[in-house]
């Protein structure tokens, strides 16, 4: 039992089951899935398929953090992506074009910020600014202000299809945590990564390339989020610049927190930022159905936030640990 | 500077103690005023102890203090900058984006109704650089003048705190001789004014050149206090160095004997006119294969340095570098372990190992960096390959899959060592690889830098303490104030007396 | 200087030559940058665009960037030092929201003016105190703070409330007239106080100083005796007022109180401090500096506005485009400096 507890992620587990559990007080029906036309239906799935493109944006920012860098942009990316696609498709491309296009520029994009981070040595959070600033810009410019609305059925199936009853979107997001994993798990990547992010200085002295590495990374991270993007705007069937991925970059990092992988880089865990991923879209759907403001969930994050960092802060762990021995040693 | 004048300063039987470890047991101290007195003593001496606990950073578990003979006890370095105990580092700690007058006057600024003066304050600056025989421009960023002139703008800031102790902590360990000199007209003034100076550095000349009197610390205890004039080169190295011939009986002389037998062919490394401006003169160094060459020298000689050079963890800025005959070019750990060199950094904690990575992990990391990240090594290959060196390296405890930081330093040292072995290098250069281990562990490991060499591989081997190089060592490199002076074959008649000398005279003739 | 700075520096004996290394300053370079890139603009927008010389629409990028000018100023202070703060645009709202709040429950101005002010400066304490304390990063401990405040804004009141209080709307409609036609509103004057006064206390306190030498190296500044946590914890309590005074104005101007006020507006804040060229790195930069930078965002936008036929998207690109060369300017200035 101890060693359950103990368990990186017992507590984000712990939070998301009675988040789930606590639905069954005004909808005693929620575990219930129902299969309709082929379709798997209830709220759990629609849990999953509503977390599927901020699963995505935080499995790449896992890398990132893993470096020791962040990722800003990860939402301009995503709305750059859904624009281009959405332009493309109302231009008349096949849907297939217009995906490849959207992701080709999602890829060029992770470049440009690991170019800035690895190349020309500027700070992450301040190089991942200016691709987030100019971002929507891009996107409306691609979409020359508008909000393009795309009626291609094959198109929507990205973000609102079904295959073998299961929502594509879901699939799809689990295809990529499969491909983030294989590729850190199966490769040394995952190895290399956390050197770099646990110690860099030793890293080198080790032999490894940590600027090719981070470039990599960045990368990675553009085209999960492009990919996030085709979802949300293929879900909605339209691109929309401002909404696409709004905020979604604090959302992400707060799975990635929530997930077990420390801000400051080193050790990750991509299983941890998936259920963080999962549990806070979980909240966003339970404080609907307990008809709680939905404002609270904000205020929710935040003491999630504070919470798991002065958990994490060294200083506020000896500050406990001090007084507790104090209170014990303390003469009455 | 006579006996008869009363110490500003006296320490007695100060005693500190970290968990394991007593850095300081009983050591006196005392300064005089208008006196330069060097503190004196290798790595793990408690010098940095010491002037921890008189600027106030560290408690004391034992002894007193007295400054101008009442007893005190500082809470901070705040504190005992007020009263009259200032320091300066090695590192220039003042901010380069300030003007020269606010870095001296920034905290104590001249102010009416908080507003500053800074037409006074430059005012004030230029006078106290004036006093130093300074003339600069005082609003010109901190930035714009050398690192002397930095170092000496620290000591004015220092000296405005009206000082009656400085502490000079290494200032002179990024200078060059010119620099050097313009830093000790200043210090030279100073004590004139009566300022009493503790002056710690580890380049023998300059100590001689400027201190009245030393005092030289060992493993934390007081060796002994001298005037200058009454205690020679030899003496003092023999003081620093000392003897620790009890330890160590356990490894035979197999290296000496086989020293006579080695067959030296074509040198697997070899450095010709190799140097870097700053941090070692170019240097000539041949290593052959089954060899090992130790490099003897006190701290801050270049050992370090050296090395770091033939890794490529530093960029050389001239000379060559040959391996196996042909000259390459090596601009990065990576193209040198590319070519068969392995270094194990002398900082396990900071320049080796990954602390939050296991065993394995850390292990198999320069293998792996060396191999790409799209060809890991197999799990299974992985792990027969730790286990073998978890075995062979005695690695406690004996399992790959605990987080290296939860090992004693011994065991963490091996785990560096094995990280390199098992790239199966053709040299393996390692960097003080017994320091701060228990004596079982030291033994341990340098029973297996013999064993290396006698399998032919060749070991460029990096100690503080003699006593182990010679033991080890086919031949030994002797560096002194970042040159290296002296190479000595191994083949008996060679003790530690003999490069003591090298070390205190630049020569053993 | 006198003469005394043109001699070189020497120690007699010593070689003159080695002492002093000539460098131009450096460190003035990226505002002189954006100096210049505003006159450019402004002549270019003179040129080509008929009524942008009038003096009223210098003076309306004034009177519509008031709050983003305060509030830019209190990022100055805080990025000064090295540090973060991604609450402002929070915090602006939360202070639009409650303000309308507590004036449609009848307090009376002279109440929710300073406990507005009072409640800013709080926050922004509190989340340098963990920063401080806990040392944790500015940018996690500011972005819970964001959350928080937005989260707390949301709370008080989804919707958008407007705001009659006789008080505000007198203000609101408060001019200054130089001449006719030619006017600037009382916000501008505030923020051009907070300005002043900001530029003093950073140029001629023990405060200030401190900030930069933070900015420069913490650790030497903590060697140096300063008082580094006080006055970390200080800049994030300058920002919280100055995000508590900018969300004022901002009621001012909108006459409504709003929790989706002021979306993204830490980001505009940062982008006009650093092409204001203060170094993102903190130690080097002047709150004059980020008067332009909100200018040449101003500017931007006024310039798109004549065009016409650019669309207002612009405005981002090219504001990123900015940040772009301007942290590529302060990255080659800081490599040349260091």
């Amino acid at each position: 039992m101890r060693t359950v507890v103990r368990h990186r992620l017992f507590w984000p587990a712990a939070v998301l089951v009675v988040l789930l559990l606590s639905n069954l007080i005004s909808s005693p029906g929620f575990f219930s899935v129902t299969l309709q036309d082929g379709h798997l239906y209830g709220s759990v799935v629609d849990i999953l398929r509503r977390a599927a493109p901020l699963i995505l944006v935080a499995v790449g920012m896992t890398l990132v953090i893993a470096t020791g860098g962040i990722d800003l942009s990860v939402g301009s990316v995503m709305a750059i992506s859904g624009a281009l696609a959405c332009v493309r498709i109302a231009d008349g491309a096949g849907w297939a074009v217009a995906v490849l296009a959207a992701l080709a520029l999602s890829l060029i994009l992770g470049l440009w910020n690991g170019v800035l981070v690895s190349v020309i040595g500027i700070q992450p959070i301040i190089a991942t600014l200016i691709l987030m600033v100019a971002g929507r810009g891009i996107a409306q410019l691609i979409t020359g202000g508008q909000i393009i609305n795309v009626t291609d059925d094959a198109y929507r199936v990205i973000g609102a299809g079904y295959a073998l009853a299961i929502p594509v979107s879901v699939l799809i997001a689990a295809a990529m945590v499969a491909v983030a994993v294989v590729l850190t798990r199966r490769t040394a990547l995952g190895l290399l990564l956390q050197a770099v992010g646990g110690n860099p200085v030793a890293s080198r002295l080790a032999g490894v390339h940590a600027r090719r590495l981070t470039l990599l990374v960045y990368v990675f991270a553009g085209l999960c989020a492009g990919i996030a993007g085709l979802i949300y705007s293929s879900n909605v069937s339209s691109a929309d610049s401002n909404a696409a991925g709004n905020l979604i970059e604090l959302d992400a990092i707060l799975a990635v927190v929530i997930g077990g992988t420390a801000l400051t880089g080193g050790h990750f865990s991509l299983a941890g930022t998936t259920l963080g991923a999962v549990l806070i879209e979980a909240l966003n759907v339970t404080t609907v159905t307990l008809g709680i403001p939905v404002e609270t969930t904000l205020l929710f994050k935040a003491v999630v936030v504070v919470v798991l960092c002065l958990v994490q802060s060294a200083t506020f762990r000896t500050l406990v640990l001090r007084r507790r021995k104090n209170a014990i040693g303390a003469p009455a | 500077m006579t006996d008869s004048t009363p110490a500003v300063l006296e320490m007695a039987g100060i005693r500190k103690v970290f968990p394991g470890v007593t850095a300081l047991d009983g050591v006196d101290f005392r300064l005089f005023p208008g006196e330069v007195h060097a503190l004196m003593g290798e790595n793990g001496a408690g010098k940095s102890t010491l002037i921890k606990v008189l600027t106030g950073v560290y408690d004391i578990d034992g002894g007193d203090v007295r400054l101008a003979g009442s007893p005190v006890r500082f809470a901070g370095p705040l504190q005992a900058q007020q009263a009259g105990i200032s320091t300066v580092y090695q590192e220039v700690n003042l901010c380069a984006n300030l003007s020269v007058a606010e870095n001296i006057f920034i905290g104590r600024e001249p102010r009416t109704l908080g507003r500053i003066r800074w037409g006074e304050m430059r005012k004030r600056a230029r006078a106290l650089l004036a006093r130093l025989d300074l003339d600069l421009d005082v609003t010109a960023p901190l930035t714009s003048y050398s690192l002397a002139i930095q170092q000496m703008i620290a000591i004015a800031r220092a000296v405005d705190i009206d000082a009656r102790v400085l502490i000079l902590d290494e200032p002179t360990s990024s200078l060059d001789a010119g620099e050097v000199e313009q830093l000790f007209q200043v210090v030279r003034r100073l004590k004139d004014d009566g300022v009493a100076i503790l002056f710690v550095s580890h380049f023998l000349d300059q100590v001689y050149a400027i201190a009245d009197r030393m005092t030289v610390l060992r493993n934390g205890r007081l060796i002994g206090e001298w005037r200058t004039a009454e205690l020679p080169r030899m003496q003092l190295v023999t003081a620093m160095i000392g003897k620790e011939l009890a330890t160590l009986e356990e490894i035979e002389e197999q290296p000496r004997a086989a020293a006579a037998a080695l067959e030296r062919g074509e040198p697997v490394v070899e450095a010709r006119g190799l140097g870097r401006r700053g941090a070692i003169e170019p240097f000539q160094l041949a290593i052959h294969a089954g060899e090992v060459v130790g490099l003897a020298g006190l701290l801050g000689s270049g050992r370090t340095e050296l090395a770091r050079l033939l890794f490529g963890a530093d960029h050389a800025d001239e000379g060559t570098l040959a391996v196996g005959g042909r000259p390459v070019t090596i601009r990065s750990p990576h193209a040198a372990m590319a070519h068969g060199i392995a270094f194990s950094s002398e900082n396990r904690r900071t320049e080796g190992l990954v602390a939050d990575l296991t065993v394995r992990e850390n292990i198999v990391l320069a293998l792996q960096a060396a191999r790409g990240w799209t060809r890991p090594l197999p799990r299974r290959i992985q792990d027969e390959l730790v286990a073998k060196y978890v075995a062979a390296l005695q690695i406690r405890p004996a399992d790959p899959e605990l987080p290296v930081r939860t090992l004693s330093g011994g065991n963490q040292q091996k785990v560096l060592l094995a990280r390199w072995l098992i790239t199966e290098p053709k040299l393996l250069i390692v960097d003080e690889p017994t320091r701060g281990i228990d004596v079982g562990a030291k033994a341990e490991i340098q029973r297996l830098v013999a064993e290396l060499a006698g399998g032919g591989m060749a070991v460029l081997f990096v100690s503080a303490e003699l006593e182990e190089v010679l033991r080890l060592s086919h031949k030994i490199e002797v560096l002194r104030d970042r040159r290296l002076v002296e190479e000595l074959d191994n083949t008996g008649g060679l003790d530690a007396d003999r490069i003591m000398r090298t070390i205190a005279e630049g020569t053993s003739q | 200087m006198t003469a005394l700075g043109t001699t070189p520096a020497t120690n007699k004996q010593a070689p003159p030559a080695r002492n002093r290394v000539y460098r131009p300053k450096l460190r003035q370079l990226p505002v002189l940058a954006t100096l210049a890139l505003l006159i450019i603009m402004y002549v270019i927008g003179t040129a080509n665009y008929r009524g942008f010389s009038d003096t009223q629409v210098v003076l309306n990028i004034l009177v519509d960037n008031a709050f983003l000018l305060v509030v830019a100023a209190g990022m100055t202070f805080v990025i000064l030092t090295g540090g973060i703060d991604l609450s402002v645009g929070a915090v602006v709202a939360l202070t639009t929201t409650l303000a309308a709040t507590l004036l449609d429950a009848g307090w009376p101005p002279a109440v929710v003016l300073p406990a507005m002010l009072l409640g800013g400066t709080l926050f922004g304490t509190g989340m340098g105190a963990v920063i401080h304390f806990f040392k944790i990063e500015p940018f996690i401990a500011t972005l819970a703070g964001m959350f928080l405040a937005r989260g707390l804004a949301l709370l008080i009141n989804r919707n958008s409330i407007t705001i009659t209080d006789g008080f505000w709307t007198s203000v609101a409609q408060q001019r200054i007239r130089f001449a006719p036609g030619v006017f600037i509103s009382s916000s501008v004057v505030v923020a051009l106080v907070v300005v002043l006064l900001g530029a003093y206390v950073l140029a001629y306190t023990r405060f200030g100083r401190t900030v930069y030498a933070i900015g420069g190296n913490a650790d030497s500044a903590l060697l140096m005796g300063l008082p580094v946590g006080r006055t970390r914890i200080g800049v994030y309590a300058v920002s919280g007022f100055c995000s508590a005074l900018g969300g004022l104005l901002l009621s001012f101007y909108m006459l409504s109180g709003y929790s989706l006020h002021a979306q993204g507006l830490e980001l505009d804040a940062i982008a006009a401090v650093v092409i204001g060229g203060v170094l993102l790195t903190g130690g080097s930069g002047y709150l004059f500096g980020t008067v332009l930078g909100v200018l040449v965002l101003g500017l931007i936008q006024t310039i798109l506005t004549f065009q016409g036929t650019l669309s207002s998207w612009w405005t981002r690109i090219v504001v990123g485009a900015l940040l772009f060369a301007f942290i590529v300017l302060q990255r080659l200035v800081t490599r040349r400096v260091r």
